[in-house]
């Protein structure tokens, strides 16, 4: 790991609160910033991201739209295009299929349908993620569905670091980009720099490093992952864990690097396992000399082919658990118990 | 000559035993979401709920002229809905609770409760997600010659969504048997109506799709009755749709985590001062409909249901976690 200075050391804040801190360093830099999205102002936001911003930065920069999804997320695209650079929070990252449209259709590809004469600099940010009880229509993930669309970026912070130095780097990028935050995220704390500091959009990190596994995951899979690789040292397999950080565009070659090392894949996401991040990644290892390298087939472990369920036990069921991801690195070894 | 009968239109217009079924209804609304507040903070439910209270009588009176075979579609906010609608509480508890024989056999919870056999198509996650549904409801029951009206309920800020506007229009344009009823209760999560809508009034809305709209004070048992008894008399005789919208308050936050940053305590305890269930019954009493023994039984077997809801929610069997993908598909 990086070395750290012992007065950064002792900066730790909330995932949330370093997105907090990102939004209003950026706002003070630069007043074409905004901010847009349902309850932000007095209310803070549906996870308190946004809390007491409007009273920093007023109401014309931190602006409640109404419950206006396709309208609210197409006016932060028509301004990015013309001057603004606005922030645009979906309450749950679900309510962005309401703005498929723009998303999709107009804030992608505006800039190549335009031959190159227009950017779309807008940052769209969606907590997301099950694990709350919300039930089907609040807890999905569907950062996958967005690799599919070029003109995107699209990203997922693990840690406070990264969801400040990530919403930096979106606001200086020149393209629109997503940033799936995870809900039972915002109040795990951490290490967070002070100042301006931009995390590298398309870089994955080696969060762990090991000999016989590569796990590739992203957002809280992180976590899961790096949980289970300590588990599985007892049991003599040392697990290399990847932070994804960017699902598009995806890093190949740190992936292919660590699949070369360690001869063996597993992919961990919380989107549905079918057509998702999994199958990119196992693809890109498929296509290349990683191949060749290969002690076991490719294992991807994502979410049950269903809806997210109420049940608390059924949910906790449908996504990977840090006992069923070192289950399945058991498994790529033959070593089922 | 006969005396002009200036009782309430809902005194007049229902029998005595429909008028104290109604009372029971909203005290069971009532008490229930006090139960299902009661069990969440004690830790028995969990993830988030919207409660209602205070709103008792836009749901029952929208609900008072439907059979089961009319439909209603529901919105986040929709436990007074449902039980309006002729849910069976103990069914609701089990869904709360996760449990097979709740009406979602634990796959939805509170926010999307349902009954489909007494015609709830559910509550709804997304706001603004049931208004083209209602529509689609009134076209099927047009198509298929059915007598059958849909009222579709919303809150005040799901009228600015996309959906409201081209459902509006679809049911106005192919004249369909619905009634579009705003529970327009101030706000929408923290912001408020009159800030995020640009017409003082949800109800000058209609206009813009040719139909009649009408605002009601929502805490009037009776004015809310009225104007829905015509809506529905308008949808039935293939007029087409109108638009209702019933002036209330949520006295809760808007869901579990709510701070109350954006309205008074002041606010709240004006709107407390105008409950609706109060209300109904001080004007079911004061027109002979029910003593006040009366209403007290119907009081008491709202706190009995509800306990019983609870017991039976309690004692039901969990889904098996290998049956995470039933009711994806048809079986
Ligand atoms: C499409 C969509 N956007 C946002 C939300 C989050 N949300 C849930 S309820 C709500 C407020 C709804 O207000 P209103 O329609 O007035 O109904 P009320 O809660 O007042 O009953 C919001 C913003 C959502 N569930 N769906
Ligand atoms: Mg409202």
């Amino acid at each position: 790991m990086n070395a750290i200075n012992p007065e950064t050391a002792l900066r730790t804040m909330s995932y949330a609160e370093a997105i907090r801190e990102a939004m209003a360093l950026a706002m003070e830099a630069d007043p074409a910033v905004v901010l847009m999205g349902e309850d932000i102002g007095v209310y803070g936001g549906a996870f308190q991201v946004t809390l007491d911003l409007i009273e920093r930065f007023g109401p014309d920069r931190v602006m409640d739209t109404p419950i206006s999804e396709l309208g609210g997320a197409g006016v932060a695209v028509g301004a990015a295009l013309t001057g603004l650079k606005p922030i645009y929070e979906f309450q749950f990252s679900d309510f962005a299929m309401l703005a498929m449209e723009q998303i999709v259709n107009q804030a992608a590809k505006l800039r190549y349908m335009l031959g190159g004469e227009a950017a779309v600099p807008v940052v769209f940010r969606l907590p997301s993620g099950s694990g709350t009880g919300a039930a089907a229509q609040h807890s999905q993930s569907i950062e996958a569905w967005f690799g599919h669309v070029p003109g995107l970026k699209v990203l997922q912070p693990s840690t406070p670091e990264d969801a400040k130095g990530m919403l930096l780097a979106a606001l200086a990028d020149p393209d629109p980009v997503m940033i799936f935050e995870h809900k039972l995220l915002y109040k795990t704390r951490g290490h967070v720099p002070a100042g301006r500091y931009l995390t590298p959009i398309g870089k994955a990190l080696v969060r762990r490093t090991g000999t016989d596994l590569t796990i590739v995951a992203g957002s809280i899979m992180v976590h899961r992952a790096l949980e289970a690789a300590e588990t599985l040292v007892a049991e003599g397999i040392s697990a290399e864990v990847i932070d994804l950080r960017s699902i598009r565009p995806i890093d190949h070659a740190t992936i292919l690097a660590s699949v070369r090392k360690t001869g063996r894949l597993m992919v961990v996401y919380e989107g549905v396992k079918a057509f998702g991040v999994g199958a990119e990644i196992s693809a890109l290892v498929a296509e290349s000399d990683a191949f060749d390298y290969l002690d076991a087939p490719i294992l991807r472990l994502g979410a049950a082919d269903a809806p997210v369920p109420y049940n608390p036990d059924l949910e906790r069921a449908a996504v990977p658990q840090v006992d069923t991801i070192a289950a399945g690195a058991r498994r790529l070894f033959r070593r089922e118990v | 000559m006969a005396k002009a009968d200036n009782r309430p239109f809902a005194l007049r217009t229902y029998a005595p035993e429909k008028l104290r079924e109604a009372l029971r209804r909203m005290y069971l609304i009532r008490r229930f979401e006090e139960g299902a507040e009661d069990c969440y903070m004690r830790g028995l439910i969990h993830g988030t709920m919207h409660l209602s209270i205070g709103q008792e009588a836009s749901a029952m009176a929208s609900c008072m002229e439907l059979t089961d075979a009319d439909k209603i579609t529901s919105t986040h906010r929709g436990h007074g809905h449902c039980i309006a609608k002729g849910a069976n509480v103990g069914r609701m508890f089990a869904e709360f609770f996760g449990k097979e024989t709740g009406y979602c056999h634990g796959r939805g919870g509170s926010m999307h409760i349902a009954d489909v056999k007494t015609g709830n198509l559910g509550a709804n996650g997304i706001v603004g997600g049931g208004l083209p549904i209602a529509v689609g409801a009134a076209l099927s029951a047009k198509r298929l010659g059915k007598p059958d009206v849909t009222v579709c309920f919303f809150g005040d800020g799901a009228n600015n969504e996309g959906a409201f506007h081209e459902a509006l229009n679809m049911a106005a344009i192919w004249k369909l048997p619905v009634v579009f009823v705003c529970e327009n209760n101030r706000y929408g999560m923290s912001t408020p109506a009159s800030y995020a809508t640009a017409v003082p009034n949800i109800s000058d809305r209609a206009a813009a799709y040719a139909m009649p709209g009408i605002t009601v004070d929502g805490n009037d048992f009776s004015a809310v009755a009225e104007a829905v008894h015509h809506a529905i008399r308008r949808a039935r005789n293939g007029e087409g749709p109108s638009l209702v919208e019933n002036l209330t308050y949520r006295w809760r936050g808007h869901s579990k985590s709510d701070r109350n940053r954006y309205r008074t305590k002041e606010e709240i305890e004006e709107w407390m001062a105008r409950d609706p269930i109060a209300r109904f019954q001080a004007d079911l009493i004061a027109h002979g409909i029910l003593d006040q023994a009366g209403a007290d039984a119907i009081a008491a077997e709202a706190v009995a249901a509800v306990a019983a809801g609870v017991e039976f929610a309690k004692a039901s069997p969990a889904p098996d976690i290998s049956e995470v993908t039933r009711y994806v598909h048809a079986e």
